[in-house]
């Protein structure tokens, strides 16, 4: 059994359990272990590295120190924690003067950056630790060509130079693995474009523009689903279509559902364990297909 | 008699300024190609926002304009700009440096104020209510383990982050 420290951020315990529910269920099964380290805090992201890039670094090291001590590697389930932990973490153990400035700041904490773990976004655990082949011998619900529009978000992918998770431009990882449940990943219009969710409280005529133009895209290549990894992502285009709704008086009904959660139904979880009533986009239609 | 001309400032000062800090290094690099806004999802939504534009005025050392008008705000974090930029420019990161600037100078759009806020008060951007506490139980999720708080205050004030955000003695 791998084991990972779970780096599980703000927004997922505060607002998706069903998010938090399946990637746990799903992990575990999948052999898995994930452990809740004490003392961690937000991963400092986009908001925080617009008020102070210097102190963002700081608090995602910090963290990650977190992680050193407890001789863990990281595991995040959240595409934007990613981001900022990830990108600190290359970006320290590449650049020993940004590296000596952190540890600086971190001395007032007690805590020093060594730099000897790695961040992991959860599809890269699956892909490297557990295997296409063992999540395919896993499956226990083939979703029944279910067309799934991946939508992995912006910060799984971007920037590369720091994340090096796939191909920016032409990646495959999410749609490999969604395929694996048994499911269809279709082609849609600007399947790599951001959601515009980082905009919302700032400019929400121009963000739920940006996202209505996703959901667009997708019932427009006659998706069953979009599946998301971010949970502000999730956020942007679940809730975003009740917005829609009112103020483009257009309806798409189009279910929001995160990939650990389609992944925990092929597993066998029981939809009654997930809260599923967590989704504004009642994912019906989808629970019917995949029967 | 001639007056005295008050000292124009240079078009190099603000670049200088923003090269020096994180995030901005690389502004100087630009050659105005317009691919960043072509790969923008924001510029294709709204005209308030054009990044080849914001990297323009500031290399031509519109300081003022370009750290008070609202475009540095628009720019969603995407990175695609900085994924395609033929001259490395990192510009969703020269963007960081700008907003750092500004804030730094008391342009603080509200947004940003709560996220803060949150971040000084419980270590965490988004509260946890007490409904979703009583759902995670409900589901078997396990308690939420405790933050650093603690450890956070000490960083956040080594940076001087708390008296960035809130300058005017207004205790948080």
């Amino acid at each position: 059994m791998t084991s990972y420290a779970l780096f599980l951020g703000c927004t997922i315990p505060a607002r998706q359990p069903q998010y938090e529910l399946s990637a746990r269920k799903a992990l575990t099964k999948l052999g898995i272990e994930l452990i809740d380290l004490e003392n961690m805090t937000c991963c400092a992201p986009p908001p925080l590295q617009s008020i102070d890039l210097e102190t963002s670094l700081a608090v995602a090291a910090y963290n990650i120190c977190l992680a050193e001590e407890a001789d863990l590697n990281m595991i995040t389930l959240c595409t934007g924690c990613f981001e900022s932990l990830a990108m600190a973490n290359r970006l320290l153990k590449e650049k020993p003067e940004l590296k000596e400035r952190v540890n600086k700041i971190l001395a007032n904490a007690g805590k020093e950056f060594k730099g000897n773990k790695e961040v992991r976004h959860y599809l890269q655990v699956l892909m490297n630790d557990v295997g296409i082949n063992s999540i395919k011998q896993n499956i226990i619900k083939p979703l029944n060509n279910l067309k799934v529009a991946a939508f992995s978000g912006c910060h799984l992918l971007r920037p590369s130079a720091l994340l090096r998770f796939d191909d920016p431009e032409r990646p495959r990882i999410f749609d490999t693995l969604i395929e694996a449940l048994g499911a269809k990943s279709i082609w849609y219009k600007n399947k790599l474009r951001c959601c515009g969710g980082l905009l919302r409280g700032y400019a929400d005529d121009v963000a739920l523009a940006i996202a209505r133009d996703k959901i667009v895209n997708a019932h427009n290549a006659s998706a069953d689903c979009i599946s998301t990894l971010c949970p502000f992502c999730f956020l942007t285009l679940d809730l975003g279509q009740v917005l829609i709704k009112t103020t483009y008086k257009e309806e798409y009904n189009m279910p929001i559902i995160h990939y650990a959660e389609l992944l925990s139904l092929s597993l066998g979880v029981e939809p009654k364990e997930l809260a599923l009533d967590f989704h504004k986009v009642k994912i019906d239609k989808v629970m019917e297909k995949i029967g | 008699m001639a007056e005295e001309k008050p000292e124009k400032p240079s078009t190099v000062d603000f670049a200088r300024e923003i090269t020096s800090k994180l995030g901005g290094e690389t502004i100087t690099y630009c050659y105005q190609c317009g691919t960043c806004a072509s790969s923008c999802p924001v510029a294709k939504t709204t005209d308030r926002y054009n990044p080849r534009q914001i990297l323009r005025l500031a290399l031509l050392g519109q300081r003022g304009e370009v750290l008070t008008e609202d475009a540095i705000w628009l720019c969603a974090s995407c990175y695609n700009c900085q994924e395609r930029c033929p001259q490395k420019v990192e510009i969703a990161d020269v963007i960081y440096a700008l907003r750092n600037i500004a804030i730094s100078e008391g342009n603080i759009p509200a947004i940003y104020t709560e996220f803060a806020t949150g971040l000084m008060s419980e270590g965490r951007i988004v509260p946890i209510s007490k409904f979703l506490e009583k759902k995670r139980a409900d589901y078997g999720l396990p308690p939420l383990k405790p933050t650093g708080i603690e450890a956070l205050k000490k960083i956040l004030s080594a940076t001087g982050f708390d008296k960035i955000m809130f300058k005017k003695g207004e205790s948080q």
